[in-house]
């Protein structure tokens, strides 16, 4: 049977990160998947071991512009966990209160793109549309639309006074009457529903094979989020449904992700009430951090972040290791891909909201002389067979 | 070139390059054409091939692995094609400095006319950085 390979990237209109897929196509039906990372590669683990604590919170927080909360507080478990290190309870509330709004713009940022890449820009627009009062209040409560700084190593780096929760409280309850909207709109809407029902299924089997993360998972029928199975912060102390669906298609992923919003909004209204009477400081200020390990979690919107540092003594992490979600929930397209047409694939692709900036890696060849060379693998390896034959064979 | 320019001004169409950036630019760029926002009722456009862009909208520090690609669309552009940087990462690099795998000279892979500061860059002023631009281009 002959094989076509459709490339797409690295600069593709539909990929908003430069990467690049190798579909291999039979006809219209997609027989396999390839992809080729290291355009977004900046070496993050590498220049926070020359960072101190506080300047890799900077740091980490541009791993990805998304998930700019999730992964300072991943960083500041991980960095607490080494001398277990309390927080107070208003920065506790806080910490949660950014990090579930960050999942709801979130969310609503891939609801958007979906319906971008079925080429239902309508629902795009709409989406982004209602985002826009989250980032404001981001704004209210951080400073910054995105890149917040708000974590620090022991709590929070600034307070929410409690005369500003009301207005945020109303903002919220705007939000979330057009969340419903959205919500039941997008669960009844045709278009997505015979666009993207029954496509790109992910078993639950396969995303245990994958260790499947965050809302791919659990669209599989996978109960695992870690504000349940590990709370931090305030999680233990709100209430809030886990969402777990069965079919493990795009739509149920996409179903996940809309109730998801709306239980987000449920949390953040309960720790801005906390938010009005919470006493205390906003930060335990940290003087030294021992030598030790410890590592750090956090259900970042598209599942669990994990990052490990190892401490000296000294104000920098002797070893600083990130794990993204995307980085397992990539390769399960390879078994969600197979067999579906190529029009569905893209949004098959999409639907684990791969975030390419968190998950890169580069391979780093230095020649026998220490100097770096950027040779292709693939001839490298050619030139190595030449060179095991020459020997072979005299 | 006057009269050319002073066409181009009144529809910019735009091409998003992303050099290897954390993606907040990337979005905030789209964020430019979602409602609140809007830039295309300015007949700003953003194209989805190279050969169709007046501008090129280049975000994050350039990597070793991106840098010869994104030699190449600038090459492919259609001329005169105008180079605006988003964001702190193509202005100065960011905190992405010291790393080991980000070209050292952006300006040789690719010539910036505009560039606008930020981390992210607010909406407001990129859409600022536009109008600058269209405003040098009338002349
Ligand atoms: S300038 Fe800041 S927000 Fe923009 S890509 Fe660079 S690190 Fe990200």
């Amino acid at each position: 049977m002959s094989q076509t390979v459709v490339p797409i990237g690295p600069f593709h209109p539909l990929l908003e990160e430069a990467e690049f897929f190798r579909l291999s196509v039979d006809g219209e039906t997609v027989t396999g998947i390839d992809t080729d990372i290291g355009y977004m590669h900046r070496g993050h683990e590498f220049i926070s071991e020359r960072k101190t604590f506080t300047q890799s919170i900077f740091l980490v927080e541009r791993i990805c512009g998304i998930c700019s909360t999730s992964h300072p507080l991943a960083f500041v478990h991980a960095v607490e966990d080494v001398d277990n290190v309390e927080i107070p309870v208003r920065a506790a509330y806080i910490r949660t209160v950014v990090g579930e709004l960050e999942r709801i713009h979130s969310h609503l940022l891939w609801l958007g793109l979906a319906g971008h890449f079925i080429g239902y820009d309508t629902l795009w627009m709409w989406a982004w549309k209602y985002r826009e009062p989250i980032l404001e209040i981001f704004e209210t409560i951080t400073g910054n639309r995105n890149h917040y700084a708000m974590m620090r190593v022991g709590g929070v780096a600034r307070d929410v006074p409690p005369e500003a929760v009301p207005p945020l409280l109303k903002t919220l309850d705007m939000i979330e009457r057009k969340m419903a909207m959205i919500a039941k709109a997008a669960a009844d809407d045709p278009v997505l529903r015979s666009r993207l029902k029954g496509v790109g299924v992910l078993s639950r089997q396969a995303a245990i094979d994958y260790c499947a993360v965050g809302p791919t998972a659990r669209a599989s029928g996978l109960a695992i989020d870690v504000r349940k199975d590990e709370p931090k912060d305030a999680y233990a102390l709100v209430d809030f449904k886990a969402i777990v669906l069965e079919n493990g298609d795009v739509y149920d992923k996409l179903v996940v992700r809309v109730l998801e919003i709306i239980e987000s909004i449920k949390i953040v209204r309960q720790c801005l009430e906390k938010l009005k009477t919470a006493p205390g400081p906003i930060l335990n200020d940290v003087k030294e951090v021992t030598a030790g390990e410890g590592i750090g979690r956090y259900e970042a919107p598209r599942g669990e972040v994990f990052h490990y540092v190892r401490t000296d003594g000294s104000n920098r992490p002797l070893r600083h290791k990130v794990r993204a979600p995307s980085y397992v929930n990539i390769p399960t397209c390879e078994v969600s891909c197979k067999g579906i047409p190529l029009a569905d694939a893209l949004i098959t692709l999409a639907s684990v909201d791969p975030c390419y900036c968190c998950t890169e890696r580069a391979v780093h060849l230095v020649d026998a002389r220490g100097v770096r060379i950027t040779p292709d693998l693939l001839q490298l390896s050619r030139d190595k067979t030449e060179r095991l034959r020459r020997d072979i064979h005299g | 070139m006057g009269w050319y320019n002073r066409r181009l001004a009144k529809s910019l169409w735009v091409f998003h390059v992303s050099a290897s950036p954390c993606n907040n630019c990337d979005i905030e760029i789209l964020d430019l054409l979602t409602p609140r926002y809007d830039v295309e009722r300015f007949g700003i456009k953003l194209v989805g091939s190279v050969r169709h862009a007046d501008v090129l909208l280049v975000t994050g520090v350039i990597n070793e692995k991106v840098a010869p690609r994104v030699r190449r669309l600038y090459e492919q552009a259609p001329k005169p094609v105008f180079v605006v940087g988003i964001g702190t990462c193509p202005t100065s690099g960011c905190c992405f400095k010291e790393s080991y795998n980000t070209v050292q000279r952006r300006e040789d892979v690719i010539p910036f006319d505009v560039y606008v500061e930020g981390c992210p860059p607010k909406p407001e002023a990129m859409i600022d950085a536009i109008v600058k631009l269209v405003g040098v281009l009338n002349g």
